[in-house]
């Protein structure tokens, strides 16, 4: 009893900051979709479901709801294939200094995010390094338009969660023990058979987990989008946004903010249904 | 004649500056049960991974089953390893574990269901084909990696600490099974260990290696009474060694006057020169304490140091006139206590004389 007790103690300061920050606040925000807007700036506490049934009928919502599925998995999908070579590179190095290569994928976040976003515009420019140095060599004689396009955009988030995908995979990895390997080995595979037969499926724990992370981190994105995309290429983050920031609506950037945050919680549930989120948990921690 | 399974010839492995293995030659007949037992780091587990092809030697040769494997690809040996923490592969059930081997030998599916049920037959543990290895503790897991690496008919079974993540009590357990399934089967099977007890137990031949060399190669009882060096002397079993110089020479024994001045009778062979320094071997169980006597035995007086009572039987620490003994001894009358004085004998032919090179007089 005494020991439940205290265990309850040293957890209250985390639950009180969850509840504080995180649960009340999507609470009011759940309120607020209820709420009837006046005009910009305005809303009355009349209780009404015409914002939800705005979102229901608009199909430029569902449009932009179904564009950012779709840039998040191929975002996701590309930091998968692009993280793992690394990840798997790292596990089987011999370099001595491993912490460092580790410590090489944290260092890009010691700089601000924003600031690491913005560095693609003079890269990608008209003006950036890629179309100055094609224009040079005389491959091209006008830029290549490659910034503010959905590209653009999803390399960002690349960029971005790249780090996420590749620590994802290598602790994975590094619960594998090598000697599985060996004795595959000596039991007739290839070196290729090998990896199909043991490290590949004993990594898709790490590979799933970080899978779901970069989808969700991406479909939630809005800074990226805002900086390096067009205006066609926003995601469904700029559409909330730009209801409360700029047309003042909150009430209806409420009812997106929730259904984003619903749709992602939904997402995350199947996945942790059908790929066991535990597993993941499990392979994390091994 | 035999045949032999495993033929070393010079086989040297470096890494970098340190030399793991210094140019061994070792034959192991076929069907025999050979352990390599040694400290860590005397190159015993690296022989075996040359062998497996997980590493490669530096220079020399391996031939296993008339062919030589030296460039054989590891993937092509057809060589059973069962690993000290069994390496099962966690994702896939007991079956299909043991049918790994024999899917990349192209066997058909008919066979290989039949062949996993033998084999799991073999080691006593039939029905457990759709567990996953984490389902099974840990002596049934030791079984499954055994029948894993024997059901591919392996030309060569190498076994690195197998029991060694086991419990005092199964590792006995163990020890015994697995020398039955190996005798049932007849595979010639190369076992690594650092514990006397189980090579003893086991083994055909032990080969005792130290610093990447060969200290002895011989049946259990050789190594055991009649160690080649000093090495092999004090790393199986218990022994005193005792330096000293012979006096004179004659009718296969000698006479020794050891270094605290004490004159002993020992079993020499011919080579056993008078003048020549010697260490004289003894193992601890041959030493008589506080009994009379028998004719012909070598006598010391000694005072007890300290004892270790063990109940059948007593460790004693003896100080004999400044040389210092250790008796092991079955108690049948009296133990005797810190600082009380005994009389002490031993056979000559239970001594052991080395040169001075610390090798076996012979």
């Amino acid at each position: 009893m005494q020991q439940t007790r205290f265990a309850w103690y040293l957890l209250a300061p985390a639950i009180i900051l969850l509840a504080v920050l995180l649960v009340l606040p999507i609470a009011i925000m759940a309120i607020y979709t209820f709420y009837e807007f006046v005009t910009a700036g305005v809303e009355k506490a009349n209780y009404t479901l015409a914002n939800w049934q705005e979102f229901f009928t608009d199909s430029y919502y569902h449009l932009f709801l179904w564009k950012t599925a779709r840039v998040a998995a191929i975002t996701a999908l590309a930091c998968a294939v692009m993280g793992y070579i690394p990840a798997y590179f790292i596990w089987m190095t011999s370099f001595r200094h491993k912490w460092l290569l580790l410590l090489l994928l944290i260092v890009p976040f010691w700089i601000s995010f924003t600031i690491r976003t913005f560095s693609w515009i003079h890269i990608l420019g008209e003006q950036g390094a890629i179309n100055v140095t094609l224009k040079t060599l005389g491959i091209i004689d006008s830029p290549i338009q490659m910034l503010y396009t959905e590209g653009a955009v999803i390399m960002g988030m690349i960029h971005f969660l790249l780090p996420y995908m590749i620590l994802n995979v290598y602790v994975s990895l590094e619960g594998i023990d090598r000697d599985l390997l060996s004795a595959a080995r000596t039991l007739g595979c290839t070196s290729a058979q090998a990896f199909r037969e043991v490290t590949l499926p004993l990594s898709l724990p790490g590979l799933c987990a970080g899978l779901l992370l970069c989808f969700v981190l991406a479909a939630g994105s809005y800074v990226t989008p805002q900086i390096l995309g067009g205006n066609r290429d926003a995601l469904f983050g700029n559409l909330v946004y730009d209801t409360i920031m700029e047309q003042l609506n909150w009430p209806m950037g409420s009812t997106l903010s929730i259904v984003l945050f619903v749709l992602l919680g939904i997402v995350s549930a199947i996945y942790s249904r059908y790929m066991g989120l535990s597993t993941i948990f499990k392979g994390l921690s091994r | 004649m035999t045949d032999i399974a495993v033929d070393l010839k010079g086989v040297t492995l470096t890494y970098g500056a340190f030399v793991a293995v210094k140019d061994v030659d070792l034959k192991i007949d076929k069907g025999s049960f050979v352990t390599l037992l040694g400290p860590s780091g005397c190159g015993k587990t690296t022989i075996l991974r040359s062998i497996a092809g997980l590493v490669t030697p530096t220079s020399g040769e391996i031939v296993v089953a008339g062919r030589l494997i030296n460039d054989v690809p590891i993937y092509k040996r057809n060589i059973g390893l069962v690993f000290q923490n069994y390496a099962l592969f966690p994702h896939k059930s007991v079956a299909d574990n043991i049918a790994f081997g024999l899917k990349y030998r192209d066997v058909p599916k008919a066979d290989i269901e039949r062949k996993v049920k033998r084999a799991l037959d073999m080691v006593r543990l039939p029905g457990v084909e759709k567990k996953l290895p984490s389902q099974l503790s840990g002596g049934q897991q030791q079984r499954i990696a055994l029948a894993r690496a024997i059901v591919i008919e392996p030309d060569v079974l190498l076994l690195d600490e197998p029991l060694s993540a086991l419990d005092a009590h199964l590792r006995e357990e163990m020890r015994t099974e697995l020398k039955i399934i190996q005798r049932e089967v007849g595979i010639t099977t190369i076992f690594v260990t650092h514990d006397q007890e189980e090579a003893l137990a086991m083994s055909d031949r032990i080969v005792v290696m130290n610093h990447g060399l060969i200290e002895q190669n011989g049946t259990p009882e050789d190594v055991y009474r009649m160690p080649a060096t000093k090495f092999v002397a004090s790393f199986l079993g218990q022994s005193n060694l005792m330096a000293g110089t012979i006096a004179a020479t004659g009718n296969g024994s000698a006479r020794i006057t050891l270094d605290n001045g004490a004159s002993i009778e020992a079993k020499a062979p011919a080579s056993a020169k008078a003048g020549s320094k010697v260490t004289v071997i003894l193992r601890a169980q041959r030493l008589e304490v506080g009994k009379k006597a028998a004719n012909g035995a070598n006598k010391l007086k000694g005072k007890i140091a300290a004892t270790s009572y063990l109940g059948g039987t007593a460790i004693y620490a003896i100080d004999a006139e400044g040389l210092k003994l250790q008796a092991n001894t079955i108690i049948d009358d009296q133990v005797f206590r810190e600082g009380e004085t005994v009389d002490i004998a031993f056979a000559p032919s239970d001594c052991v004389l080395l040169g001075e090179d610390d090798r076996r007089l012979v």
